[in-house]
């Protein structure tokens, strides 16, 4: 009996374990709210502190990205995000960790060709695609302006 | 000298015996089921090196000495050497066994390599090509990631299917002697692709392969699966292993408890986050050498065949949207104690 790929693929979808999507779920939702708590306590912390509303928004994409980074280093981000998935890769945590593993990472093959040259391989993407799409959208937000 | 048994499978009359063999590990391998048979556990997967693929290089050349100073041999003896590995250009194996001196014959067949490079080292034995011949493999968690998937401290997430790259070697010695494991039949494998795509799914990539090679060498030998003490495959996994018992049903195998799988026995799946199994060039090659040339030794096994699989793709033609072709290559060991 000749087998066919589409009937393997079936055998090998049954074969095949599920990913636990309900407890997945709940764990990215868990983590990922309370990182955005968390950008709320340090927003409403820098505010009473005295910074403008667009100052105190800055500081907590910095303070995010530094939280996730020292993490990173730590090798300690890796621990939380296999469990946490979305919850830390949607916020701007995850952006900053894709950028800092790669660093480690490649630092063996040099500070140009290895760091710098691989530093955004795996975020390089999102930048080109969200600043192509920002570009985009301001010449229609500029065309809409003028009609 | 090599005889020609059915369609694809090679009769060693002459029988080429395993001298010696040593499997080294990491960490990880250390606290699975098999840490305790290894011939060393490195705590630092490092190894004291200053990148990864100089710590597996340490690997090959730590385990293929372990197997020398066992027989009581030096690598001059060897008159030649089959090393293969996961990385570009084989440099593993190169560069860890640059000092060695030995006439070497890189290998590549994905996690089927010791497959591969032990069939070859037993050909050459029982052809008189040579006298001593060394078979040497290894793979380390921290290359294969970095080459084929992500940085090791990329924050993403493993389905569970995916499989875990051993950070391990095994080497083995091939000679003549009167008694010891034999290598009896070696059966090379044809490449099969059911079209699969998912790098997260090795194992049901390579199942196919398994089966074709297993039915081959059963239709070739006059064999059933009973006839067997072990029928270990390489690291098809839980996945893979399901999958290829399913496919040996459909040819009219039934394989039963003597059936298991490289990739289930090197690690705990329930409590070492490996998902559904090991994988990689260290993983069948330490668990030969760690647990089932020892087994055979001691004559707690009369024959095993061994059956490691590989997957053929690389980053490349998976980006490019490639299915994943797989390998398997059948070696008969028998203990003649």
């Amino acid at each position: 009996m000749q087998l066919s790929d589409k009937e393997y693929q079936q055998m090998t979808k049954k074969a095949s374990p599920n990913s636990p999507v309900l407890l997945d779920c709940t764990k990215a939702f868990l983590v990922g709210g309370f990182l955005c708590a968390l950008g709320e306590v340090i927003f409403q912390l820098v505010q009473r502190a005295g910074l403008s509303e667009q100052d105190a928004r800055l500081t907590v994409s910095v303070s995010l990205i530094f939280l996730a980074v020292v993490l990173t280093g730590f090798q300690v981000f890796d621990n939380i995000a296999k469990h946490a998935g979305a919850g830390t890769l949607v916020p701007i945590t995850g952006f900053a960790n894709s950028v800092v593993a790669p660093a480690i990472e490649f630092k063996a093959e040099g500070y140009v060709l290895g760091l710098g040259a691989k530093m955004f391989i795996i975020a390089g993407p999102v930048l080109v695609y969200g600043i192509t799409a920002a570009t985009l959208y301001g010449i229609i937000y500029w065309i809409m302006q003028m009609i | 000298m090599p005889e020609r048994r059915g369609e694809y499978t090679v009769s060693l009359s002459n029988r080429p015996t395993v001298l010696s063999y040593a499997a080294v590990g990491g960490k990880k391998e250390g606290q699975g089921p098999l840490g305790k048979q290894f011939d060393a556990i490195f705590e630092d997967t490092h190894l004291g090196e200053k990148t990864w693929e100089k710590a597996e290089s340490a690997l090959q050349k730590e385990s293929l000495t372990r197997a020398l100073d066992k027989a009581g041999l030096s690598p001059s003896q060897l008159q030649y050497l089959f090393a293969g590995d996961l990385l570009n250009q084989n440099i593993a194996s190169t560069f860890g066994l640059r000092e060695m001196n030995v006439p070497l014959i890189g290998q590549f067949g994905a996690c089927s390599t010791m497959g591969q490079t032990m069939a070859m080292a037993a050909i050459f034995v029982d052809s008189g090509a040579a006298d001593l011949c060394g078979a040497v493999t290894s793979s380390h968690f921290c290359t294969a990631e970095r080459q084929f998937r992500y940085p090791l401290e990329y924050g993403g997430q493993r389905p569970p299917t995916s499989q875990w790259t051993a950070t391990a070697s095994g080497a083995v010695v091939v000679g003549r002697a009167a008694r010891g494991v034999r290598v009896s039949d070696v059966c090379i494998g044809r490449v099969q692709d059911m079209g699969v795509t998912d790098m997260n799914n090795m194992g049901s990539a390579m199942a196919p392969a398994a089966a074709d090679t297993l039915a081959h060498f059963f239709a070739d030998t006059e064999t059933k699966p009973n006839d067997y003490d072990m029928i270990a495959t390489g690291d098809l996994g839980l996945v893979g292993a399901r999958l290829c018992r399913e496919l040996m049903e459909q040819k009219g195998y039934t394989l039963g408890d003597n059936y298991t799988d490289c990739g289930l026995l090197l690690f705990d799946r329930d409590t070492q986050d490996v998902h559904a199994g090991g994988s990689g060039c260290g993983c069948s090659a330490s668990v030969l050498c760690a647990h089932l040339l020892p087994m055979l030794q001691r004559g707690e096994l009369r024959n095993l065949l061994f059956c490691p699989t590989g997957a053929l793709m690389s980053p490349t033609s998976s980006q490019q949207g490639e299915s994943i072709p797989g390998i398997c290559h059948a070696l008969l060991l028998e203990s003649c104690p």
